[in-house]
């Protein structure tokens, strides 16, 4: 195995590789912090580059700047309350208050330390247990797939800081648009009017783009410019990283754990790990109440749970070919036109190619770390930049960005579309997230639910027989009576209070 | 940061405007074809199988023609919008694409009104059959096994995956099922997105058997977690010599499969259109092409314009009787 790794060192340490992993680092951050431009697109623009490069340096492009682009979403997000990814949108609106309490350098810091603790567990957990990992993977049928994407939905009432009756209606309007398209499980079109464009239906990505940058940016023509926040310089980044570290150990590991778990499984990826997460953190914290107020528990938690699951999420890629999301996909695609295979004997023949993967994104969390740090300073003049030049250049890389995914100009019309949704539901106070959570899952609850049905001949027993699913049964249903359970409780110990205090 | 955001933006928007300015250009007949640089549209994502073939084919064809051949992924619609896109395109040969199996398929769900006579064919590069993969933990050794099984149990007890509802892998398994004289949905289809997870699904033993081709079931095969009986081909895959075909299996002569050929709008030059296929061809015959498609497992099958066209007639022909069997088709 050290000879392995020596090997794989070597592998990487040429010239080639490390300016293409710079590049693509730098590249990754650049286009994960703009507005309205995606991780998943910046993966996909860099395939005709990969086309010139080396098999290793092609993989560290991509390792590169996935691994940036992911945790870059969050500085938007943070900054303008315009999450990068749908991942960071679990979060965007605490990372946001963060700011406006003029906490940004932490809120921020705390991104991209986490996240890189996070993408280094799930490296080791790449490294050491790939296979138990892809056991665990294939485990997974569509029943199971079935309780986990309910258990993802319950979180939008749990994240949510408005009612969650509201909370859930945004949610269901999700569902709705992520009924729309041909892409069910029946193959019958439903909600697309005759347009063709509609046949692929919504993906989250526009919608999450509409929702967050451009009814933002509706907001601002209409309101008046908020009270700057105070001028003073950006404070340190890093100060206060390790308190918080020792402080939240225990929220940071499960984070970790949690996102290492998901990311394993195909289709569910750093969206639902995120979303997981920052619920856990709100729901098992000591202080509930200070969540949504600027609180950086659940940053913590959510941002060392996503960026561990992107590591984890090589391993059914590398082992099976399975992607584990959309990024990984586009992976795979690349490491097939290499001659890198995915396979066991990917582990077996090629390991020193293997192991180079692994110190490659090693090496891309660690190098994250100063790099994001001179990204937050960049990005953090904004909050100084007046209104009215930062909000037409937002609009702008929405429209360039959405058109770019599909060369589509439907896309555009999309994102604008979601935009007026999204400002009318804010305005009403429906939570824009919990609506692009019912989007991504929406697709997921569907299908597993569905086949699972055909599978079983419409029984639904095995939802609760097979091992695995009963368990997530019962976590699910649990937490859906749980909060039943303790309001009836409450009412008769209230019913009981008034009668002894009178009596 | 917002200086910086301006610069690049301004960067990318004004590289998309040359780009659809491209578009506009009337063709400059007096040069030699091409003289220009020409579109290559790819109706899917990047990153997928069709948008790396596209691309190795682009490539090559550079190479031999001298212009920039730009691969454009025109996604959406579930690829409706990028074969239009080539369908509709200026028949002046700076707007080519690569189609899919879908293009005969669609039109038969009353999706599009695109059908294969809506192009000029000129190349076909690539076919994959359908192969019948089975769970590692299965009973089932050989295919003549699993048909005999499946002949004997009830409708819709053995459940099978690959695809959407209704897609290649789906109708591969129907025309299959006519072929052993069974009702087209003996076996229950069960739909999944794309083949990868249900090879994962197979794994984790939901389903009986998938229908997907070989290649994509290659990694879970070598994982040891499944393994493949028999392909519905005419004959072995190179790659894979140790699975039989139907017919010498179980002497069912069916096969079928998803393929990928270079066409242009309806109405291409034919002087335009020889040049290409002759290009083509070179493409087809050269080692990267090769090297690169069984490095990934893809099937290679030759087809020059006229035999294109002929097999996309009898490709769609066999798609429209599997598809009113399946009760798919709207026509």
């Amino acid at each position: 195995m050290l000879n392995t790794l020596a090997q794989a060192f070597a592998l990487i340490t040429t010239w080639e590789v490390i300016v293409a992993m710079l590049a693509a680092s730098v590249y990754g951050l650049v286009i994960g912090s703009l507005p309205g431009l995606s991780a998943t697109m910046a993966t996909a623009l860099l395939v005709p580059v990969t086309f010139y490069l080396s098999p290793i340096a092609a993989v560290a492009t991509i390792v590169a700047a996935s691994t940036m682009a992911i945790f870059a979403g969050d500085i938007p997000g943070a900054l303008l309350r315009i999450p990068g990814t749908p991942a960071s949108a679990a979060y965007a609106d605490e990372a946001y208050a963060m700011t406006r309490k003029g906490e940004a350098e932490l809120a921020l810091g705390a991104g991209v330390w986490f996240s890189a603790v996070g993408g280094i567990a799930g490296t080791l957990s790449l490294m050491i247990l790939a296979p138990p990992l892809a056991e665990i993977a294939l485990s997974f049928s569509t029943f199971e797939y079935f309780w986990l994407a309910f258990l993802g939905l319950m979180c939008a009432t749990l994240v949510a800081r408005s009612s969650p009756v509201k909370a859930i209606a945004s949610m269901f309007i999700g569902l709705l648009v992520a009924c729309i398209g041909i892409e069910n499980p029946g193959g019958v079109p439903r909600f697309t009017f005759g347009m063709t464009n509609l046949f692929g239906g919504i993906e989250p990505i526009p919608a999450l783009v509409g929702v967050f940058a451009v009814a933002q940016v509706m907001r601002a023509m209409l309101t008046p410019e908020p009270p700057p926040i105070p001028r003073r310089k950006f404070g340190s980044i890093l100060a206060g990283q390790w308190k918080l570290t020792k402080k939240y150990n225990w929220q940071m590991t499960r984070g970790n754990i949690i996102g290492i778990i998901i990311g394993v499984l195909p289709g569910a990826g750093a969206d639902m790990a995120a979303w997981v997460s920052y619920a856990m953190s709100k729901r098992f914290s000591k202080e509930p109440e200070k969540f949504g107020t600027g609180h950086v528990e659940g940053l913590v938690e959510a941002g060392a749970s996503n960026n561990a699951s992107i590591a984890s999420g090589w391993v059914p890629s590398l082992l099976f070919g399975i992607p584990g999301d959309t990024i990984a996909a586009i992976a795979i695609g690349v490491l097939y036109m290499k001659g890198l295979n995915p396979g066991p004997t990917l582990f077996t023949e090629k390991a020193s190619s293997m192991y180079a993967i692994y110190l490659m994104f090693i090496i891309a969390n660690i190098i994250m770390i100063p790099l994001g740090i001179v990204m937050i300073r960049l990005a953090s003049y904004v909050l100084r930049a007046p209104r009215s030049t930062v909000m037409p250049v937002i609009m702008l890389c929405c429209a360039v960005g959405s058109f770019a995914i599909g060369n589509n100009i439907f896309g555009v019309v999309i994102v604008a579309t979601f935009g007026v949704i999204g400002y009318v539901m804010e305005e009403n106070g429906y939570p824009v997230a919990a609506m692009v959570l019912g989007i991504v899952m929406g697709t997921m609850i569907e299908q597993s639910f569905v086949t699972s049905l055909i599978k079983s001949d419409g029984s639904v027993f095995p939802f609760f027989e097979r091992p695995i699913a009963a368990i997530l049964a019962a976590l699910a249903i649990g937490a859906l009576i749980w909060p039943v359970l303790v309001w009836v409780w409450r009412r008769l110990k209230r019913a009981h209070a008034p009668a002894t205090s009178a009596g | 940061m917002s200086k910086k955001i301006t610069r690049r933006a301004f960067a990318a928007s004004s590289a998309a405007a040359a780009a659809v300015a491209g578009f506009g250009f009337k063709p400059a007949l007096a040069q030699a074809y091409p003289a220009r640089p020409v579109t290559v549209i790819v109706p899917w994502g990047a990153g997928g199988g069709t948008d790396a073939t596209a691309r190795i084919v682009a490539a090559l064809l550079e190479k031999d023609l001298g212009q920039p051949f730009n691969v454009v992924n025109r996604t959406g619609g579930s690829g409706v919008v990028g074969h239009s896109a080539i369908a509709t395109a200026q028949p002046d040969g700076y707007t080519i694409g690569m189609l899919t199996v879908e293009i005969s398929m669609m039109h038969w769900q009353g999706l599009t009104e695109l059908a294969p006579k809506s192009y000029t064919p000129l190349a076909l590069m690539n076919e994959d059959p359908p192969g019948i993969q089975v769970s590692s933990t299965s009973p089932y050794k050989t295919v003549k096994e699993l048909a005999d099984a499946i002949k004997a149990a009830p409708a819709g007890k053995f459940k099978a995956s690959g695809t959407g509802q209704g897609g290649i892998w789906h109708l591969a398994l129907v025309g299959w099922m006519q072929a052993m004289g069974l009702a087209p949905n003996h076996v229950a289809w069960v739909p999944s997105n794309g083949a990868a997870p249900a090879m994962q699904d197979l794994a984790a033993g939901g389903l009986d058997l998938t229908t997907c081709s070989v290649p994509e079931a290659r990694a879970i095969i070598e994982a040891g977690k499944a393994r493949s009986l028999a392909v519905m081909a005419t004959a072995r895959n190179p790659a894979f010599p140790d699975v039989p075909t139907l017919k010498e299996a179980i002497g069912i002569d069916y096969s079928t499969g998803a393929w990928r050929g270079i066409a242009g709008p309806k109405g291409l030059p034919a002087d335009v259109a020889t040049k290409l296929t002759a290009s083509l061809k070179k493409v087809y015959d050269s080692k990267e092409f090769k090297d690169f498609m069984s490095n990934r497992g893809f099937g290679t099958v030759w087809g020059d314009a006229a035999q294109f066209a002929a097999f996309m007639d009898k490709g769609d022909a066999q798609m429209g009787v599997a598809m009113k069997a399946a009760g798919l088709s709207k026509a």
